[in-house]
């Protein structure tokens, strides 16, 4: 178990590596690191010259990512173009932000999906079977900034007509200074939360029942149920474990999805969020800014997937000498 | 003549598809006597399997629907019991061993934990040590090496020879009374299917259990049963003792079986199938559902119009369902030699 | 050749059961009557083409059906846009902004802030979207079925390249890489959004196919073809593809539904399409702005997910359709 653990670690590094440089080529690409502070007045070329200079925006791409990477490791993702502060502070404060309502968002549809697709096949066909395969359907259907819009103006409404505030549509606190779970923040993250969950929840409930439904019909199901097992220890012995493990994957592969949902998000509900910031860096084409948040949400991809990993080597026993 | 320890009388089983109702098994009526191994032979389809499925309530009931019959096991009719009652006797006093050993298993759960669950389930008293040393010893008896070892391994670390040898344990882990085979080598290689056959018949010896052997080789009825039910298209076609049947058969389509098989001894320039294809369960050929592919019937308007029912063939306990089975009466089978008494 | 044993033929939906040529001559010579009958009694089922099969399932699964008349009257309705719109999508009249619904001036949907018809609007959407999603769809169909292709049937090191590739490509965070190319190259045409978009959704595909390929190379039939002496090409194309339409086809399908749904993203974001022509997204993010004003926001996203909706249940009556093997997901 614990060298399926090392290899899969060791085989994030090269993928890092390659798609960090990538990104860096991309960005820098696109971005005119100095155009936005050539608009400046007054500001004289011989400062233009120096930032260039030390940018190192005058060597080749290849070079550039060399001195980057050493970047993130000696000044923690160095220095913004724009603001020329440094870009750490800003990551972590805004990454909590975004993790909080990413993570509340994904565990509840998890959790919601996972029994929902339980009960859905177990009870296949009847009412609320179907009446959640619908939900389903629409779940997939309905666009993320749309979700969003819907609620944040439904919310505004029920505000404007009725003088009750249930959730907040905009921000992330109207009382400063709160903790970060205090009902205040709650009140404002629960749309986007809801929002998030709604997407992810319909791919895990259906995922859910597709596997539960492929797995009791397997054999090794029809030989319990020939040992005389209750039905009950047929599903949480036999059929809950084996159906999980899919379900395990397509978490893993979904959690890039909702970090780009959450940019959707975070920008509508203006969440001082990661992916906010992202946006907003790339319109001002920052680009060290910019590559700070494609690592980071790299990073974190990775490092799920890495947990998928283990857990589906935990669950499933054939994986583990592979 | 001892009591029968299974007794199914009349069972019909159907099951509803987008194409129309499938009737799988179609009225059949047999006995299994203590300590025998029955016989069961057919092509896929005859319905062989899943007569001894509804037996256990292993059909979906929908799609599946068991329309009539009892199956008198013990004094209760397994048929009519509620699940739970049912679930006592699976596992218990009836058990199973299914086809494929690859799939039987589950891929995630130690083989040593799913023996075990076979003997939990049914004496939850007993003590984890007892129920693990009881493992060890039921692999041991089928032959599994290091059974220690292997009872913590998982399903795929056994070869697939093992892994049948595993599920035959599992079937004996309570001593049942009747024990079903359903083509339990079907999926293994021939040399290993003499190996598992060879530890079916010990463990036969062992527990003196009732076995009906589901199967559509008859080389293996000829090795291992005693007595034989042939089935055709959801129906029984013939049935008799293993010796009778080889020497004499009385039903066309027994006969076919029999000459579709090369022979060794002799040098055969073409092989014999039996002409075209199995019927649809669907739409059944009317009357005898052999009729379309029968050398004897020749068109004759009876086998078209009424099907037939079993009666006696020679020898006691044979019985044929053809119209015109006097017949074959002298008609000697290819293998009328080799059958020493 | 008398000793060829009866493989069945894949190209005949009878199956050969007789061993032996000239055996079968010698048989039906002998039991032709049998044959005959068996077969004039119409107590064979009727054999049926794999395609005629395919669409007797997809019709009678009725969400399918229903969704491929709904989308059918959609994509008129975006082929004839400048027939069924009232105005042209650049007409606008300041006297009469943000309008709510009506029926006078046959503003349907209302107008928005700078007067223009938001029905015409919705329905030229409508024509981006499709043409959009079509596009990208049948771009990344194409090259992921080349790559998967090449990548299954070799094997080897071209496999392990391009499935290094295409992993990369999903640990990538994709909206945020699709924003960056997006913002690289500015707002659009729709046609260069669209590259963009394939150049990402083709990943998918790929491993698809890949799987297929992979799965596929090993059938006896491909064993048979390189015994008579085909060429890889041939084996690709003429044996294993023909059995790899059905999952590519669906694939293909819901892939359009993700490629409007992406276009719409990154368009209500202002990192797609151009302003000048409309797109479903950005029409909704006019609603942002404008939060009483609900038709703007309401319209778009409806007809965004009706379409992505007839979509996915066509996918999905064609996954029924194609492979009766899978699971029923019964919609």
């Amino acid at each position: 178990m614990l060298t399926y653990i090392i290899r899969r670690v060791l085989y994030s590094i090269p993928v890092l590596i390659v798609s960090s440089f990538l990104s860096f080529t991309f960005v820098s690409l696109a971005g005119n690191p100095l155009g936005q502070l050539r608009i400046v007045p007054n500001i004289s070329q011989n400062t233009l010259n120096n930032l260039s200079h030390q940018y190192h925006l005058d060597k080749p791409i290849p070079i550039r990512y060399m001195y980057w990477v050493e970047d993130v490791f000696t000044h923690k993702l160095g220095n913004s173009l724009q603001t020329l502060q440094p870009i750490w502070p800003d990551i972590t404060r805004t990454l909590g932000h975004t993790l909080q309502v990413v993570m509340t968002a994904e565990i509840l549809a998890l959790i919601l999906g996972i029994l929902v697709g339980i009960f859905s096949a177990t009870r296949q066909y009847s009412f609320f079977d179907y009446f959640f395969t619908s939900f389903s359907f629409l779940g997939f259907a309905m666009p993320v900034f749309w979700v969003a819009l819907l609620l944040q103006i439904a919310f505004t409404d029920i505000y404007l007509h009725w003088h009750v505030r249930i959730f907040y549509a905009s921000g992330l606190n109207s009382v400063p200074g709160g903790s970060a779970w205090s009902i205040d923040r709650l009140q404002h993250i629960a749309l986007p939360v809801l929002t998030l969950m709604i997407i992810s929840f319909a791919l895990y409930s259906r995922f859910m029942r597709a596997s539960m439904l492929d797995v009791l019909n397997t054999d090794y199901v029809r030989t319990a149920r020939a040992k005389g097992l209750p039905e009950w220890r047929v599903i949480m012995g036999h059929v809950f474990r084996n159906a999980l493990i899919p379900i395990i994957t397509v978490a893993a592969l979904n959690i890039g999805a909702v970090f780009g949902g959450a940019i959707i998000t975070e920008t509508i509900f203006t969440l001082d969020g990661i992916g906010f910031y992202f946006v907003n860096r790339l319109g001002a084409g920052d680009v060290y800014a910019v590559m700070a948040y494609l690592v980071v949400t790299s990073v974190i991809i990775v490092l799920f997937n890495l947990i998928a990993d283990i857990l589906y080597g935990f669950l499933d026993p054939r994986i583990r000498y592979e | 003549m001892p009591e029968p320890v299974l007794s199914i009388r009349d069972l019909a089983v159907e099951f509803a598809t987008d194409d129309g109702v499938v009737h799988a098994v179609d009225g059949i009526s047999y006995d299994v006597f203590p300590g025998e191994t029955l016989g069961i032979v057919g092509e896929s389809g005859s319905g062989k399997s899943v007569s001894t499925l509804a037996l256990l309530g292993l059909i979906p009931q929908p799609p599946g629907r068991i329309v009539s019959g009892t199956a008198m096991f013990k004094d209760r009719d397994l048929l009519k019991l509620k699940k739970k009652a049912l679930r006592d006797f699976r596992g218990k006093e009836v058990a199973m061993i299914f086809q494929d050993p690859m799939t039987s298993l589950n891929p995630v759960l130690k083989v040593g934990f799913q023996l075990g669950e076979a003997i939990k389930t049914h004496f939850p008293k007993e003590s984890d040590s007892t129920v693990k040393s009881r493992v060890v010893e039921l692999l041991r008896l089928v032959g599994v090496p290091n059974p220690d070892q292997r009872a913590e391994q998982y399903p795929h670390e056994f070869s697939g020879g093992m892994r049948q040898r595993a599920m035959i344990a599992m079937s004996i882990a309570n001593s049942p009374s009747l024990l079903i085979a359903d083509e339990p080598t079907t999926a293994l290689d021939v040399t290993i299917q003499a190996q598992v056959l060879e530890v079916l018949k010990n463990v036969q010896a062992e527990t003196q259990a009732a076995t009906i052997l589901i199967t559509h080789d008859l080389g293996i009825v000829a090795e291992m049963c005693e007595r034989v039910i042939v089935m055709y298209a959801g129906r029984i076609v013939e049935t008799g003792d293993v010796h009778t049947i080889f020497r004499a058969p009385r039903h066309p389509y027994t006969i076919g079986l029999m000459d579709s098989l090369p022979k060794l001894t002799e040098d055969e320039e073409w092989l014999r199938p039996i002409p075209g294809s199995p019927p649809s369960l669907i739409n059944r050929p009317s009357g005898c559902a052999f009729h379309p592919r029968c050398f004897l019937s020749q068109g004759r308007t009876k086998c078209r119009e009424e099907v037939p029912l079993l009666h006696s063939a020679e020898g006691s306990g044979h019985f044929a369902a053809c119209h015109f089975s006097e017949e074959l009466v002298g008609h000697q089978s290819k293998f009328s030699e080799s059958v020493t008494a | 050749m008398s000793e060829m044993t009866s493989r069945p033929d894949p190209r005949n939906e009878h199956e050969g059961l007789v061993p032996g040529e000239q055996g079968i001559g010698r048989m039906l010579s002998g039991q032709a009557a049998v044959v005959d009958s068996t077969v004039a009694a119409g107590l064979e089922i009727k054999a049926r083409s794999q395609w005629a099969y395919a669409r007797k399932r997809f019709i009678r699964h009725r969400l399918a059906m229903a969704s491929l008349i709904v989308l059918t009257f959609v994509f008129g309705v975006g082929i004839f846009a400048n027939i069924i719109a009232p105005y042209s999508y650049q007409a606008f009249d300041l006297t009469n902004i943000l309008h709510a619904p009506t029926t006078v001036g046959h503003h349907y949907f209302g107008t928005d802030d700078i007067g223009r018809d938001y029905f015409s609007g919705c329905i030229y959407g409508i024509r981006t979207s499709l043409e959009v999603g079509v596009f990208v769809a049948f771009l990344a169909t194409i090259f992921g079925l080349l790559v998967g292709a090449v990548a299954g049937y070799f094997g080897g090191w071209i496999d392990n390249l391009l499935m290094r590739i295409t992993d990369l490509v999903l640990t990538l965070p994709a909206l945020a890489i699709l924003l960056v190319v997006a913002a690289l190259l500015g707002q659009g045409s729709q046609w260069r959004v669209s590259f963009i978009l394939a150049g990402f959704f083709w990943t998918g595909l790929a491993r698809i196919v890949r799987g297929l390929f992979l799965s596929l190379r090993e059938k006896e039939y491909v064993e048979a073809a390189k015994a008579c002496g085909s060429g890889n090409m041939r084996i690709m194309f003429r044996h294993i593809l023909p059995n790899t339409l059905g999952p590519i086809i669906v694939n293909g399908t819901l892939a359009v539904a993700t490629a409007i749904l992406t276009e719409a993203a990154l368009s209500f974001l202002g990192f797609g399409i151009k302003a000048t022509t409309p797109s479903l997204g950005k029409l909704v993010a006019s609603g942002q702005a404008n939060p009483t004003d609900w038709w703007l926001t309401v319209f778009p996203g409806l007809i965004i997910v009706t379409i992505v909706l007839c979509i996915n249940f066509i996918g999905d009556g064609l996954r029924d359709a194609l492979d009766p093997t899978q699971r029923r997901l019964r919609a």
